[in-house]
């Protein structure tokens, strides 16, 4: 009780407490509020994980009805990577923002959008507990739409320019697409069960038969699947990341969009269908997911939107895990159902890390250098040896490879994969064996993608005449870069302790009675993962430290690259992001949609000419542009309706009014008539 | 005792690349250099000074050392018949392949750590092929974690057995497979000619142009590392447990002396592709990798 009214009374005093400060102390208020709160609510999250569970029921009056309050080890275990990820976005951010700071007294319409900005984050902050603990349908309604918003408002920071605008405003409309889908699932299952407890959705999913449950699943699936981003859902989220600030692009990767793969673990928590039916429908949408997303990140040429395709990409690997542990669940078989679950889990706690590394790092070379776009940018190691190195790390173990975290949860999920071809029925196996494909598509590609990106980005000359004044960023905001890179660090080095700590959430999905010898011999094959790790950084230090020593007394010279004895290459002559994809692009070229704007040369000497290429979403249009031009022309019938004359308005009120009373009417009238009939008949 | 594999590797990686260049010579007519050249060659590059091109960072600086690392990393993986390698677990294989693609990253980098055109394009070739072959060999391990039940390179190869006409034919293909990726992963013929002269048309060699010294023979040596690896990998095919070592230590040495003289056969006769052919001939490999597992499906579940 007192745990929960504290984050209330913390979240409601700071926002008072922000709205009367300076523009300096926003920034560090926020931080304290959101420090407090990550405290309080650990203090909920650590003893779930240890076993125990956390249960208060309030009553809401009338409306909710009973609201429980409950945390589990899973609920546990997101708040607590949520939390982290919260803390080092508004340590980063704090700093990020001092870019808009006003001088005081001038401008109000600022200062306002910049306290609006950190309170929208606690508040952010605030409905995220909320989301992971409540359990009463309607309140976690309320909560879930009170995230929305907020994210919407932190999205919507640069109001002025037209692009944000539209992005949040899509983000908006999507979101409220998933929560009408949600409601739609709550209302099915109040109506069956009359409760609004989330223990009313088990109930009635276990009284009714397979095929009724799993659409009730899909009904719930379509609505986190949409906050998560799985294709064909995952059009908001490459508009909503570029526009937004970079700290808040970070926590939205990392932490809000996991609120879809959180909800999606509740739900098969609750709805126990046939989990080999839903195992095999999660794994077929998260592989496309998977490699769909990293198609068309590799394409791309906005840093941020780049990141953003990443995110769907890493959903998708998200998504097989979970797959796989329906299916493990299905076929009982506990290896698999760890693996998976585990697997999933970790991924997501390593994905929140590195993504919003990721984002921090681009937001850092976006306020140095003030573009976005990569095909400009270049040479930037130099200057910003630091920032450089944090997205080298980043980039690494997004692509999975050891030492560091991406690798680990791979690993589990690939190990879970293999086990299953060996000791599934027929169709199983062909399903994994094309998720093991689907992920080694996904590592390939992700490995294309990141050379593209860092290299571009801060290897070679500067592309583009930068600013003079590019430098390193200061301290404070290399510092929650750099506390996310030890957690990624001592992730891929000592993944035991975290598997440890993971097999809470697990055991929820396996039964606790398995839990005795799955984890171990987990734990024991990445103890030996973890050696091999060690094994690898300490024999690049033995040849780092070899080459030292043979090369002390040798000649170094420097010298310009080498350019077949031409001594004087510019900057132009480098590769480019476009043409280092281009043998890929050409490869899955009936996949994409390339917009090429390019005007003819004409005459002998012809004038210079201008071509621009931007790739599109094919399925963006297919599914989204080309029915909302048909329903925009379909609805345009009905302009008419709209002509501004409020008497007209006045009408269709009398009208409505009039229509929704003679409903029942004309239905008494109709069954009035049948009865007749009938007696007639007689 | 696990470190035999190791030793052996590193033993027939001395004279790997000379059998290949002797094959290659005598088959051309001509006299050639010795068995020994290319590690003269090297051994030449490790005491030799070096240029760095101004436009580099630290990337360029570690990068080959990290590449040698992730190559003998992956070599302590192989194991030599029923002995296993000096680091083996479920799923080693997974951490193989991973810990080799963690040098070509950083060799692919390192590349575009120089600013020039060729070695971004030798990069960004090099970056697709490798991605390009990882399915076949995943598919590969695949299906032979699916015949022997275990996922362990020493397990699989531990209890692979010949029972069968099948087998046979599923252990031929997957050193064809094998031989093919070596190829690839190399980058030899008849993907990329190693002694073109033209930087338009290199992959591999482009990327390291700028590498001198040390750093370019380590980068060299690596590769004749690589070759010795996917060499034992394919010995391991044939190494069935219960042998002594007065048989599989012959069978091991045979083998990468015939796939050496393979390389060497294949380099001679055959052209370089078309850049644009490359990926189809490489997708090839996946699906030859796909049949594996298809037959070795038909072998567990119907048979």
């Amino acid at each position: 009780m007192s745990l929960i009214l504290g984050i209330i009374v913390v979240t409601v005093f700071s926002l008072l407490l922000l709205a009367m400060a300076g523009d300096k102390q926003k920034g560090n208020i926020a931080l304290f509020a959101v420090l407090i709160n990550a405290v309080l609510s650990s203090c909920i999250a650590i003893p779930t994980l240890c076993g125990s569970s956390f249960e208060q029921i309030f009553y809401g009056g009338n409306v909710f009805g009973q609201i429980a309050i409950r945390a589990d080890a899973l609920s546990g275990w997101f708040i607590l990577l949520m939390n982290f990820t919260m803390l080092t976005g508004i340590l980063y951010g704090r700093r990020y923002m001092k870019h808009y700071e006003n001088p005081p007294g001038r401008n109000p319409e600022g200062s306002a959008n910049l306290t609006l900005h950190f309170a929208s984050y606690i508040i952010n902050h605030f409905a995220m507990i909320g989301i992971y603990c409540v359990q009463n349908s309607l309140a976690f309604l309320c909560v879930w739409e009170l995230m929305a918003l907020s994210s919407f408002i932190l999205i919507i920071f640069e109001y002025g320019k037209f692009e944000v605008l539209k992005a949040g405003i899509n983000f908006l409309i999507q979101s409220h697409i998933g929560i009408m889908f949600m409601t739609l699932g709550f209302i099915w299952v109040n109506s069956r069960a009359g409760s609004f407890d989330f223990n009313a959705i088990a109930t009635y999913a276990a009284s009714v038969s397979p095929a009724v449950s799993f659409i009730l699943f899909l009904c719930f699936f379509i609505a986190f699947a949409i906050k998560a981003g799985f294709v064909p859902f995952h059009t908001w989220l490459p508009y909503a990341h570029p526009v937004a600030p970079a700290h808040v692009s970070g926590v939205m990767s990392g932490v809000i969009i996991k609120l879809g793969i959180f909800g999606i673990l509740r739900m098969l928590l609750l709805i126990k269908g046939d989990f080999l039916a839903l195992g095999y429908f999660i794994l077929a949408i998260s592989v496309i997911t998977g490699v769909y997303g990293v198609i068309l990140a590799i394409i791309q040429h906005n840093i941020k939107k780049l990141l953003a395709y990443h995110s769907i990409e890493n959903i998708g690997i998200i998504g097989i895990g979970i797959g796989l542990g329906c299916i493990g669940l299905g076929l009982n078989n506990p290896y698999l159902a760890f693996a998976g679950f585990a697997g999933a889990m970790l991924h997501t706690l390593n994905h929140s890390l590195f993504k919003s590394l990721l984002f921090y790092s681009a937001g850092t070379v976006y306020q140095a250098t003030h573009t976005l776009d990569i095909e400009q940018l270049g040479g930037l190691i130099k200057k910003m040896p630091q920032t450089a190195t944090l997205f080298l790390i980043a980039a690494l173990a997004i692509c999975g490879l050891p030492p560091f975290n991406g690798f680990i949860s791979e690993f589990l999920i690939y190990s879970g994969l293999f086990k299953g071809i060996l000791e599934s029925p027929l169709i199983s196996t062909v399903f994994l064996v094309s998720s093991v494909l689907g992920l080694v598509i996904i590592g390939g590609l992700a490995m294309l993608c990141f050379t593209k990106a860092f290299g571009v980005i801060f290897l070679g000359n500067e592309r583009h005449q930068l600013p003079a004044t590019v430098h390193e960023a200061e301290f404070t905001k290399l510092f929650p870069k750099y506390l996310i890179a030890t957690l990624i660090i001592l992730i891929g080095i000592v993944p035991q302790i975290f598997v440890k700590a993971i097999s809470g959430p697990t055991a929820l999905f396996t039964g606790k009675n398995i839990l005795q010898q799955e984890p171990v011999a987990f734990i024991e094959t990445l103890q030996a993962v973890s050696l091999a790790v060690i094994a690898l950084i300490l024999l690049s230090l033995i040849i780092w430290w070899l080459r030292k020593m043979v090369t002390r007394s040798a000649v170094i010279v420097e010298s310009s690259t080498w350019g077949c004895g031409y001594a004087a290459p510019t900057a132009k002559l480098q590769y480019t992001a476009n043409s280092f994809v281009r043998p890929f692009r050409k490869l899955i070229h009936p996949l994409l949609m390339m917009n090429k704007t390019e005007n003819a040369l004409i005459g002998i000497f012809p004038n210079p000419v201008h071509s621009e290429t931007h790739p599109y979403d094919k399925l963006e249009r297919v599914i989204i542009d080309i029915p909302l031009k048909y329903l925009k022309g379909f609805i345009g019938q009905f302009r008419f309706l709209q002509n501004g004359n409020p008497q007209f308005y006045i009408l269709y009120g009398v009208v409505f009014i009039f229509i929704v009373i003679t409903i029942p009417l004309l239905m008494n009238a109709l069954a009035y008539l049948n009865e007749l009939i009938k007696q007639i008949g007689q | 005792m696990s470190i035999v594999s190791f030793l052996l590797i590193i033993f027939t990686s001395l004279f790997f690349t000379g059998i290949v260049i002797r094959t290659k010579s005598i088959f051309s007519g001509r006299k050639g250099p010795g068995f020994f050249q290319p590690l003269k060659d090297i051994r030449r590059l490790f005491r030799k000074g070096a240029v760095y091109s101004k436009t580099t960072s630290f990337i360029f600086q570690i990068a080959p050392s990290i590449y040698f690392a992730s190559v003998l990393m992956a070599i302590f993986m192989v194991p030599f018949g029923n002995q296993p390698g000096i680091i083996s677990f479920q799923g080693d294989f997974i951490f193989f392949a991973y810990a080799l693609a963690l040098g070509k990253f950083f060799i692919i980098i390192s590349a575009l750590d120089t600013g020039s055109s060729f070695e971004g394009m030798g990069a960004s070739r090099e970056a697709l092929y490798s991605l390009l072959v990882e399915p076949a060999f995943f598919i590969l391990m695949g299906s032979f974690a699916l015949l022997t039940g275990h996922t362990s390179f020493y397990e699989i190869f531990g209890s692979l057995h010949f029972g069968s006409y099948i087998s046979y034919g599923e252990g031929t293909l997957a050193a064809i497979v094998l031989v093919f990726i070596a190829l690839i992963e190399n980058s030899r013929m008849p993907v990329d000619d190693p002694k073109t002269h033209l930087e338009l048309t290199m992959v591999h060699e482009v990327m390291i142009l700028d590498n001198s010294g040390f750093d370019l023979g380590l980068i060299l040596y690596s590769t004749n590392l690589k070759f010795a690896m996917y060499g034992a990998l394919i010995a391991n095919f044939f190494l069935t447990p219960g042998y002594e070592w007065y048989y599989s230590l012959p069978i091991f040495i045979g083998v990468q002396i015939v796939f050496a003289v393979i390389v060497g056969t294949v380099e001679s006769f055959m052209a370089r592709f078309r850049m644009n052919h490359n990926p189809q001939y490489i997708f090839m490999l996946t699906s030859i990798s796909l049949l594996i597992f298809i037959g070795v499906l038909i072998l567990k579940k119907f048979v």
